[in-house]
């Protein structure tokens, strides 16, 4: 999947979870979730649920730990993605 | 130097009417909130019938934000942020500024339990070993604590943020607890009050120890019939209620309208000792309750000139006028009048309280005393004790100085709370 749809998605999702819209419409890759985004860290394990259900994949705990930007979360869909289609 | 408190603010959330000019039109009226329940008939309940607030989506988002409604399942915390944002509303408040807390205002808002719907689906998520999938919100929505942390968050309170809970009295209690904190000088304003979650798994343990009616689900209005002689039993309702308390200075300072005085109280329990059990109250101890806020309050028992009663309309009714007669040492015509709201609402078990003592103040404030609906056949042992005069089938205009609330609970406790009539100028 193209990067530039995954970081739709992901802004799509992170959308409700932000009230700094100025920092979500300049989204990219190296945006943090809690620096940038001002997300409330207990608000990320929802985040990542909202991701799985959109994806159709589980992502593990220590996946999980990883997802704290754009870039890493990214990562993370298209490896689960990918093992998936192995499968 | 101990403060004067007064009541500068009201909101409610009640199965009769949803703001406070709603209710206080519904409370003059006698307007019953009670209907039959698909839901409890469907889950062979034996009482079918419920007093459940209304409250459209578009309402409940001007509380909450969009993200806060994803996945809120306590209803207990829908209607106690509302009414205790109306309140604050009410009395001319505004939140926090984004920094920085206000450090001088708090909340005492108490619940009986929290988010059972939440709690309920997190665990049957959690028995299909979905653990990963209950989200962030679990524990924030079924702690008990959570309707004042949620009150707290909106407001920007620095002050005591905390929950109370002690069954059918938390919402007096609530009151009189953050009556104290500003009395003694420890807050300037308080936001007090309780709330109850609805629905079927709040309502169930009642219905299974047989305390609620069962004879009136083909005519809910006529279900929950306090001090009457066909009461069989109490209807259960949910809601909330809320109320600013605030130190007389500060509410003169701000020029603040003022709903009334609390002038004391006393919570006290019978220990489960005597005839008092779990269900049970121990006479002595309510009168004891009865007796002591009116001490505390200096007010001498002639002084009262109405009573709202808990009166749940089970077989306890006799008893707790039985008590005041006794507590007061007046009857027959001599009585106060007396007044119940559970006609129209049912008993609303935590929010009970709260939502009682709001409709006690707007009593005061607005100079009449609501019907006691349902009770034209006064129960005879009642009738021996107070004049039926006394006990007003219709809503009476009449101006009202010294009011008493009392609400008790399960596990024998009691709260009662002297309130009277503010005099401007």
């Amino acid at each position: 999947m193209d990067r530039e749809v995954l970081i739709a998605a992901i802004k799509e999702i992170a959308a409700p979870y932000t009230e700094d819209k100025t920092a979500l419409d300049t989204i990219n890759e190296d945006t943090d979730f809690i620096k940038d985004l001002k997300i409330n860290s207990a608000n990320l394990v929802d985040i990542v649920l909202d991701l799985e259900e959109k994806f159709g994949i589980e992502i593990d705990n220590d996946s999980m730990a990883k997802m704290l930007d754009v870039k890493s979360t990214v990562e993370v869909i298209e490896a689960k993605l990918a093992a998936h289609d192995r499968k | 130097m101990t403060k004067r408190v007064v009541i500068t603010g009201l909101g409610v959330v009640s199965p009769n009417g949803a703001d406070i000019a709603q209710f206080t039109q519904a409370i003059r009226n006698g307007l019953s909130g009670i209907k039959h329940d698909p839901q409890l008939e469907q889950l062979l309940f034996s009482c079918q019938i419920a007093g459940k607030p209304v409250i459209d989506e578009s309402r409940i988002l001007q509380y909450f934000t969009p993200l806060e409604i994803r996945n809120l399942e306590s209803t207990g915390i829908v209607y106690g942020v509302i009414a205790g944002m109306d309140a604050w509303k009410d009395a001319g408040l505004e939140p926090a500024a984004a920094e920085t807390p206000d450090w001088e205002s708090g909340t005492i808002f108490g619940t009986g339990t929290s988010g059972i719907d939440k709690f309920r689906n997190a665990v049957y998520k959690l028995d299909n070993l979905q653990i990963r999938k209950l989200g962030s919100t679990v524990v924030a929505q079924t702690m008990a604590s959570g309707i004042s942390a949620y009150l707290a968050g909106k407001l920007g309170l620095g002050n005591q943020v905390t929950t109370n809970s002690s069954a059918c009295a938390t919402g007096t209690e609530s009151i009189l607890m953050a009556y104290e904190r500003i009395k003694t000088g420890q807050a300037t304003i308080m936001l007090a009050g309780s709330t109850s979650d609805s629905g079927p798994y709040i309502w169930a343990g009642f219905d299974a120890m047989k305390v609620c009616t069962y004879k009136y689900n083909d005519a809910p209005e006529k279900g929950s019939r306090p001090m009457s002689e066909t009461a069989s039993g109490f209807v259960p309702g949910s809601g909330a209620g809320a109320m600013v308390l605030e130190s007389l200075e500060s509410a003169l300072a701000r020029g603040a309208k003022v709903y009334g005085e609390i002038l004391g109280g006393h919570l006290n329990s019978g220990g489960q000792r005597g005839t008092g059990t779990m269900t049970a109250p121990n006479p002595l101890a309510v009168q004891r309750c009865i007796a002591m806020a009116l001490k505390t309050s200096g007010i001498r028992p002639d002084e009262i000139d109405l009573i709202n009663g808990h009166l749940t309309a089970t077989s306890k009714d006799t008893l707790e006028i039985q008590n005041w007669v006794t507590a007061l040492g007046r009857s027959g015509k001599d009585f106060p009048y007396i007044n119940s709201i559970k006609g129209m609402i049912g008993h609303c078990i935590s929010a009970a309280g709260s939502i009682e003592c709001v409709a006690s103040v707007l009593q005061l404030d607005g100079g009449f005393i609501f019907p006691n609906i349902n009770c034209e056949d006064l129960h005879p042992e009642i009738a021996a004790l107070v004049d039926p005069e006394r006990i007003p089938g219709f809503c009476l205009d009449k101006k009202i100085n010294i009011l008493a609330k009392a609400s008790f609970g399960f596990g024998d406790v009691n709260a009662c709370l002297i309130l009277k009539k503010y005099d401007h100028g």
